[in-house]
């Protein structure tokens, strides 16, 4: 199953869920937080939520800014 | 005369039209010409800002973008004794060395996520989201920009994201021109704050429209911050002395020479400016009038 996290293509197994997603970038869980084709996913349903074929994955965090 | 919800005079704004001899602000009576006391006054609760219930004993509001480390962020931030400072949302870089989330945890700082970047309300709406989701609060810096080449903030797109955040319980400062309509309705609208600009982001170009931000403070009930273009920190007593609640900025302090000195001026300067907002400035005149009396001078020799 091919999505795009953060903007960059990857294969993950078929079913594989936003927190597979998400540990593709960091073991970290807090201070991030995650879209899946625009809607918000919140971090307690990021286990039971499955991704499907060609979904495009954000995964962000706060930095310095503003 | 009009009066805030915190009882400050609203109306005493340039003394060229107010020609008012004593102080009405709330705390007037407070302020001391004992500079030792200066630094007790910055924390006396009875001049706390209140944005959305919450209280804050700084009036400076700091910004985290363009600082070369976190250890100058880190120093710079403890300087300027803020309680309430912006990050952006962005995409994860799994290389990044530490967080600026780090930094504000250790001082205690409250954190502010903004939506820079953003071009339209929709985008905004989802970044704040993200923000809340990522940092459990939702407070949001409602910023939506119209071209890169200005970053001013788009008044439509601001209004429509504004509406959308609140109706989904956001307490929402949105980032706007000096334009006093649109803060009205803003506010109208549910937003905690109105954060007009003193000029472009990152231009340092000061307030360039004193007379729209007096009037953006005399009709406002909600704490206006001026946010973007406070250069030095002359433009931050400014801001504070035209009746402003508080001051946001990053750049002036984060890209000076010396990031740290800077944020310890703009936070004198702030105090300053708010103090000399509570014990009302002189009216301006056109010609002298002596300090000294007049009366019973010695007999003075013509030559």
């Amino acid at each position: 199953m091919n999505v795009t996290i953060n903007g960059a293509a990857h294969e993950l197994p078929s079913g594989a869920t936003v927190a597979q997603a998400v540990r593709r970038l960091t073991e970290v869980r807090n201070g991030v937080a995650v879209a899946v084709n625009d809607e918000v996913v919140s971090r307690g349903a990021w286990d039971s939520t499955a991704l499907a074929e060609a979904d495009r994955v954000e995964v962000l965090t706060a930095v310095q800014g503003g | 005369m009009t009066t805030d919800a915190r009882g400050t005079d609203r109306s005493m704004t340039d003394a060229g039209e107010a020609d008012r001899p004593t102080a009405k602000a709330r705390g007037g009576d407070r302020v001391t010409t004992d500079a030792r006391e200066a630094d007790r006054l910055t924390a006396d609760p009875v001049d706390d800002l209140v944005i959305g219930g919450e209280k804050f004993s700084s009036r400076l509001i700091m910004g985290t973008g363009g600082a070369p480390s976190l250890e100058i962020l880190d120093q710079a931030l403890a300087a300027s004794g803020t309680e309430l400072t912006t990050v952006a949302m962005r995409r994860l870089d799994p290389s990044a060395r530490g967080s600026v989330l780090d930094v504000l945890r250790r001082r205690g700082i409250k954190v502010l996520p903004n939506t820079a970047g953003c071009f339209t309300a929709g985008e905004a709406v989802l970044t704040a989201r993200l923000a809340r989701e990522a940092l459990e609060t939702d407070w949001v810096k409602l910023e939506v920009i119209a071209d890169e080449r200005t970053l001013l903030p788009d008044p439509i797109e601001t209004f429509d994201a504004a509406e959308r955040l609140v109706a989904d319980g956001f307490t929402v400062l949105p980032y706007i021109g000096d334009d006093p309509v649109l803060a009205r309705r803003l506010e109208q609208a549910g937003c905690a704050a109105v954060m007009p600009l003193g000029a472009p982001i990152g231009s340092g170009l000061g307030i360039r429209n004193p007379h729209n931000i007096e009037l953006i403070v005399e009709f406002a009930s909600v704490p206006v911050i001026l946010d973007a273009g406070i250069g030095t920190a002359s433009d931050a007593a400014l801001a504070m002395e035209l009746g402003c609640d508080a001051v946001l900025l990053a750049t002036a302090v984060t890209r000076a020479q010396r990031p740290d000195l800077m944020a310890q001026a703009m936070r004198s300067a702030v105090c300053a400016g708010r103090f000399a907002r509570m014990a009302g400035r002189i009216p301006r005149r056109r010609y002298a009038e002596a300090s000294s009396p007049s009366i019973d001078r010695p007999p003075t020799v013509h030559r």
